[in-house]
């Protein structure tokens, strides 16, 4: 079953942090990653630019609204993901405990809907 | 009483409470097979105890002293009628259980062994046998158990409610088995025991608690079956390893490997009794593979008197290991002593001939072994490259840490 891990994190915190602290902590993803596709459950990732950079789009009632970045009411952000094919829950938990951005912020696990799943 | 006294004297109401707790359940469920009332009627109690016996001091005998209070409780809520219109009969059931032990309270037979033989019945769900026993036999929250676990609260405590609903409905029954059947149905108890220890060894947060848990549980299997040699065998070897904990962490939380560790740090009182229940278990009877672990265990402290550890005694313990229970842990770890006594091309092909299991991919101890054996034969590419693995695999920071300087050590 595939699985993503939403990597939520500070923004703020994460600027704050000195380069050599920084090149270790993309030095530990590395390594998680190539954890991952040893295991072969990797299936992809990606890391977000800023929510400075992003806008929320919606449109209600014909109305079209733009609501620029960052959203000052949110203190952690979405930053990257991984998705990743296991067995069950517990073994993305067990994946997701690993994941060195658990130490900085969280990790939010969630199974991806399969396709059979969606009435036909 | 100053704050060092009142927290010996609520560890030891915590002890005696918890002590009186497993009893109880056992007891209280015994018949209708429905531990969920049992721990009902002695959770309060439980609570009380521990808010009053450390003030007060521990009862003459708190078995009694915790039934009165959860025989009390369970009045009351029946008075209220809260719960009348919910199964009376089963109601019934419990309550003719509480009012039989209350008049027993002066002697409540020990029926916790037999209480984790159903915890590790068959037919429950196997990855709910070790949580259920933590939680019925020690009386742990199902908050303090989903930690440990790797799951959510909520869904631990429905792992937890089905596995209960299977014993009642079901009527798995509470029975030590007969010794002739203690061969085929110890293993599962011993086996949960173990997986609440080595989940506990895993510096995850609330883990230590965990494996203390684990070492009560196997107290209590060996005080109820004293002639098991496998019993005392796994108590041994968790104690041998408890022993070692405080001199895992260097002062920093940076993971300090076995050989490098301060002996001094070492707790003599533990590694005392691992050594003498290993020796009782060997004078005991057949050599299961716990006590083949514990003797291993042994070589290793034996440096606290020797200086060295015993390589070859490892080695040859693991071949033996290998004959009655052959995991590639074992063919891993053996791999290890042999690189540790200077055959490293040999422990190579071992560990090589591991790559194609699948269960070595995601293994820690896998990489971290490759990842050394390959820097000490100075190959340098697929040392780096196991080290990184074995970094991406990690759990805790302080063993995280480690593994990237030594790593460092082979770039610079």
């Amino acid at each position: 079953m595939r699985y993503m891990l939403m990597l939520h994190a500070n923004e703020a915190d994460g600027q704050a942090v000195a380069p050599q602290d920084m090149a270790r902590f993309m030095g530990q993803m590395f390594a998680y990653q190539q954890a991952l596709e040893k295991a072969a459950v990797f299936i992809s990732t990606d890391a977000l630019v800023g929510s400075s950079e992003a806008s929320i789009v919606r449109v209600k009632g014909g109305e079209v609204s733009v609501l620029d970045g960052p959203y000052a009411d949110a203190r952690e952000q979405l930053g990257g993901y991984f998705i990743i094919d296991v067995a069950n829950i517990d073994e993305a938990n067990k994946w997701a405990a690993r994941c060195p951005a658990a130490t900085w912020g969280s990790v939010e696990v969630r199974r991806i809907r399969d396709r059979s799943e969606y009435a036909g | 009483m100053t704050v060092s006294e009142s927290a010996v004297a609520r560890s030891l109401a915590e002890k005696v409470a918890r002590e009186s707790y497993g009893r109880l359940v056992a007891y209280l469920s015994g018949r209708s097979g429905d531990l969920a009332s049992a721990e009902d009627a002695l959770a309060e109690a439980f609570l009380a105890a521990l808010e009053k016996w450390p003030d007060t001091g521990v009862p003459d005998n708190p078995d009694a002293w915790l039934l009165t209070i959860a025989r009390r409780r369970r009045l009351d809520d029946w008075r209220k009628e809260k719960v009348r219109e919910k199964g009376a009969d089963h109601l019934d059931l419990v309550a003719d259980e509480l009012s039989a032990a209350a008049e027993l309270a002066d002697g409540i037979p020990d029926r916790r062994l037999a209480l984790m033989f159903a915890c590790a019945h068959p037919s429950i769900d196997a990855a709910a046998r070790t949580p259920l026993m933590l939680q019925t036999v020690l009386g742990l929250t199902a908050i303090d158990i989903s930690a440990r676990f790797l799951v959510s609260p909520k869904t631990m405590g429905q792992r937890l409610v089905r596995a209960k609903a299977k014993i009642r409905d079901e009527n798995i029954p509470f029975l030590v088995p007969e010794r002739e059947e203690l061969p085929t149905r110890l293993p599962p108890v011993l086996a949960s025991i173990y997986a609440a220890y080595t989940n506990g060894w895993m510096e995850i947060d609330g883990a230590k608690a965990l494996g203390h848990e684990a070492i009560w549980l196997g107290h209590v299997v060996v005080s109820l079956l004293p002639q098991e040699p496998e019993a005392k065998g796994l108590l041994a070897l968790m104690l041998y390893a408890e022993a070692r904990r405080s001199s895992r962490q260097g002062r920093d939380g940076e993971f300090v490997p076995l050989d490098q560790q301060d002996v001094r740090l070492w707790d003599r009182a533990q590694l005392q009794m691992a050594e003498g229940l290993l020796h009782e278990a060997n004078a005991n009877g057949p050599t299961g593979r716990y006590q083949i672990e514990a003797a291993i265990q042994s070589a290793h402290v034996a440096r606290r008197l020797g200086g060295a550890s015993n390589w070859q005694t490892v080695v040859s313990l693991y071949d033996v290991l290998g004959k009655i229970a052959p995991s590639p842990v074992v063919t891993l770890n053996r791999a290890v002593a042999l690189a540790r006594m200077g055959h490293r091309d040999a422990a190579l092909a071992d560990i090589d001939a591991l790559s194609g299991d699948a269960r070595m991919a995601d293994y820690l101890p896998y990489w971290a072994a490759r990842a050394q054996i390959c820097a000490d034969l100075g190959k340098r590419t697929e040392a780096v490259e196991a080290f990184t693995v074995a970094i991406g695999l990690c759990w805790s920071e302080g063993e995280r840490r480690y593994l990237e300087e030594q790593r460092s050590k082979i770039l610079s």
